[in-house]
């Protein structure tokens, strides 16, 4: 057995809110192999979205340690906390967030932008992820001018683009019909096959089904953690 | 899978700042400003009309004290010029009276000997008796003053002789009938023939022209004080003093509303040149003392040209410290302005800055993206003031005559400053964008 790309070691989340304090997250281990599929369910507010935060390195646990690909990761500083995102992890959010202003090509290519690749070499790899999500008839459209499915469909090219450890998915089909939704699970499943690591927030027991192993949360408490 | 290399940052604190990432940071701003067109525009106007007045009075400015200057320097910087003035008492007796009588001012031919006798570090006198008469070519005429005056007349004045010659002590011993004419009466008078060996009639009297000025530009504004001055006497025709003194006597008739007024006045002016710029003040001051113990009325004025020009190069500076301070304050409401604007920016854009962040935007990134944004709004808001500016005295001197004169500095210094308005006034707003949390931002609206 390889390395665990990622591991959780006794991460706790705590929020302070003035007099109260939440924890959010309350001693969370677990580890992530190479190429595993990861469903994160569990009921609203038990601590899915501050765990994917904290996956993400958008955020930083209270206690316990991060090892993304064998680097602690879990008291680094705003810098390379960020330097990590751009390198390693890719990030598909419900609400797409694709950049209004910026085109198809242009929004796959910000995660490079800051890489400081060569501007060829980034609209090269942009194009061929646009062509595989299949937008090659769209590479010079905005955002606005796209259905929810393709919006979707530009952020996985986005987060394939910098070939990430892992990729980040929230509620990736939580605001598409079931239609296009399959279509973005069919895209994952490939992924799969091919042999990326995905880990996905989801609400949607179809979705976690799809997913080779789901994680439970519980009131900031892992409950099961199932492969099947 | 599992061979990873590690994260490079902290090679260098501003690693990022590549030459062609900057190009890239131009272009994402110079697209998102576009994008805003008018919103830009209207936030850039405050910078733009900021500079572009600045420029513009500068330039007014400049030229009008350029103008100023030049006609002092042509009084001759070692220069004291003394004028008969006609008392201000005497000046209400002779208004109000209809009877006719001689009136007695100026300075005199005595006064100038003293000078010369009692005065160190005075080399030349120069004495001038002006008169007011008409001129004529046959039937074209013009009103002009002649000034009966000595050979050395021009050297004395920086004046140049363009065509022909100045009279010579020979003319002026011998009381010849010539004249030299001013440039700006030649056209006038001989539209179409070159006035040299011509005559022009004043009164009953020919002269021959000898030699005519070089043009001068507008008279100095200090000649408006003298009595016998009108604008019209712009025009000035240059006769030996000798001749003047012959023909005319001392005194001199004048009609005036139905009744006569004689005047009697020796020398309408008396140049005066010092030796050194040093030792100006002090003789001016001594002629002072000279003719105070020998005229009773203030009957004369002396003006010092050095004296002019120190003043004027006075007002030129509290000028330009008014016009800098209008440039601070309009520049920083400018600022302010962008500012603002650049801050609703922010907001309007947190959910951009979140995405970036997770993108993997650090920091620095995400303040070079917004500083660039703003420095590129005032730096054009600069480049438009600047063509406004540089064209706005263009017009002025094109409609209203006036001579303004764009220093190369201006232009280059009223950029700079708008380009520094736009880092000083960017660097909040985009700190505040930077200093976002990247979770927080992701979930704004
Ligand atoms: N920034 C924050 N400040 C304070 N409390 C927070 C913050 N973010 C989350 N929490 C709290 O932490 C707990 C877990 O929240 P989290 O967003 O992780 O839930 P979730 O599982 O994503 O819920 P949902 O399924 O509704 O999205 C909640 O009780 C929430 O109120
Ligand atoms: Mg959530």
């Amino acid at each position: 057995m390889s390395a665990p790309i990622v591991k959780f070691k006794d991460v706790t989340k705590t929020y302070q809110m003035g007099p109260v304090t939440v924890e959010a997250l309350r001693g969370v281990s677990f580890a992530i192999e190479p190429g595993e599929y990861i469903s994160i369910m569990g009921s609203s507010g038990c601590g899915k979205s501050t765990l994917l935060n904290l996956l993400g390195c958008l955020d930083r646990p209270t206690t316990g340690h991060y090892f993304l690909g064998g680097q602690d990761v879990s008291q680094m500083d705003d810098d390379a906390l960020s330097a990590v995102r751009g390198a390693r992890l890719g990030f598909i959010f419900q609400s797409y967030n694709l950049i209004q202003q910026l085109s198809v090509v242009e929004n796959i290519e910000v995660p490079l932008y800051y890489q400081d690749w060569p501007e060829a070499a980034s609209r090269e790899v942009a194009h061929k992820l646009a062509a595989r999500v299949g937008l090659a008839q769209r590479l010079d459209h905005k955002p606005f001018e796209l259905s929810g499915g393709q919006q979707q469909r530009v952020a996985i090219a986005r987060a394939l683009v910098n070939d990430p450890l892992v990729i980040l998915a929230d509620e990736p089909t939580g605001n598409l019909d079931s239609a296009s939704g399959v279509e973005i699970l069919k895209i994952f499943d490939e992924l799969h096959a091919q042999g990326k690591t995905l880990i996905i927030v989801t609400h949607d027991p179809t979705v976690g089904k799809r997913a080779r192993r789901t994680l439970r949360l519980c009131d900031g408490l892992i409950e099961s953690d199932v492969r099947h | 899978m599992s061979a990873i290399n590690p994260p490079a940052s902290h090679e260098s604190a501003w690693r990022g700042l590549t030459v062609a990432r900057l190009k890239r940071a131009v272009r994402l701003g110079l697209r998102s400003l576009w994008q805003h067109r008018l919103r830009s525009l209207l936030t850039v106007l405050g910078i733009v009309f900021g500079v572009c007045s600045v420029i513009a009075m500068l330039a007014i400015g400049e030229g009008a004290s350029y103008e100023a200057q030049e006609q002092i320097k042509s009084l001759g910087s070692q220069n004291i010029i003394l004028r008969s003035v006609k008392p201000p008492d005497e000046q209400k007796i002779s208004n109000q009276g209809s009877q006719s009588y001689v009136l007695n001012y100026g300075i005199t031919y005595a006064d100038a000997e003293r000078i010369q006798a009692t005065i160190p570090n005075v080399t030349v006198i120069l004495p001038a008796r002006n008169i007011r008469e008409y001129a004529w070519n046959i039937s074209k005429r013009v009103d002009c003053e002649i000034v009966g005056t000595v050979p050395w007349y021009p050297t004395m004045r920086n004046q140049r002789v363009a065509q022909g010659r100045f009279f010579t002590d020979k003319d002026m011993a011998t009381r010849t009938s010539v004249c030299v004419l001013g440039a700006e009466m030649v056209p006038l008078l001989f539209p179409l023939e070159s006035p040299l060996g011509k005559h022009v009639r004043v009164g009953g009297d020919y002269y021959q022209v000898i030699g005519v000025m070089e043009a001068h530009g507008h008279e100095a504004k200090t000649d408006e004080t003298t009595e016998t001055k009108d604008k019209s006497a712009a025009f000035r025709m240059f006769v030996p003093l000798e001749t003047i003194k012959m023909r005319y006597g001392e005194v001199l008739m004048r009609r005036r509303s139905g009744s006569f007024e004689a005047e009697r006045v020796e020398l309408h002016e008396l140049t005066v040149k010092v030796a050194s710029l040093e030792t100006v003040t002090g003789v001016a001051d001594a002629i002072k003392t000279v003719l105070e113990r020998n005229h009773k009325k203030k009957d004369y004025q002396i003006d010092v040209p050095l004296e002019m020009l120190r003043r004027a190069e006075r007002t030129k500076q509290i000028f330009n410290i008014v016009l800098g301070s209008i440039a601070a304050i309009s520049l920083l409401v400018g600022g302010i302005g962008i500012m603002n604007i650049m801050l609703a920016s922010v907001t309007e854009r947190t959910r951009e800055i979140g995405i970036r962040r997770a993108l993997g935007a650090r920091r620095r990134d995400i303040i070079i993206q917004f500083l660039v944004e703003t420095v590129m709004l005032s730096g054009i808001g600069g480049i438009m003031g600047v063509m406004l500016g540089v064209t706005i005295p263009l017009i002025v001197s094109h409609t209203a005559g006036m001579k303004t004169i764009i220093t190369l500095w201006s232009p280059l210094l009223a950029f700079t400053i708008s380009a520094l308005v736009g880092v000083v006034f960017g660097i909040y707003p985009a700190v505040r964008a930077a200093n976002m949390d990247p979770v927080e931002a992701l979930r704004h609206e």
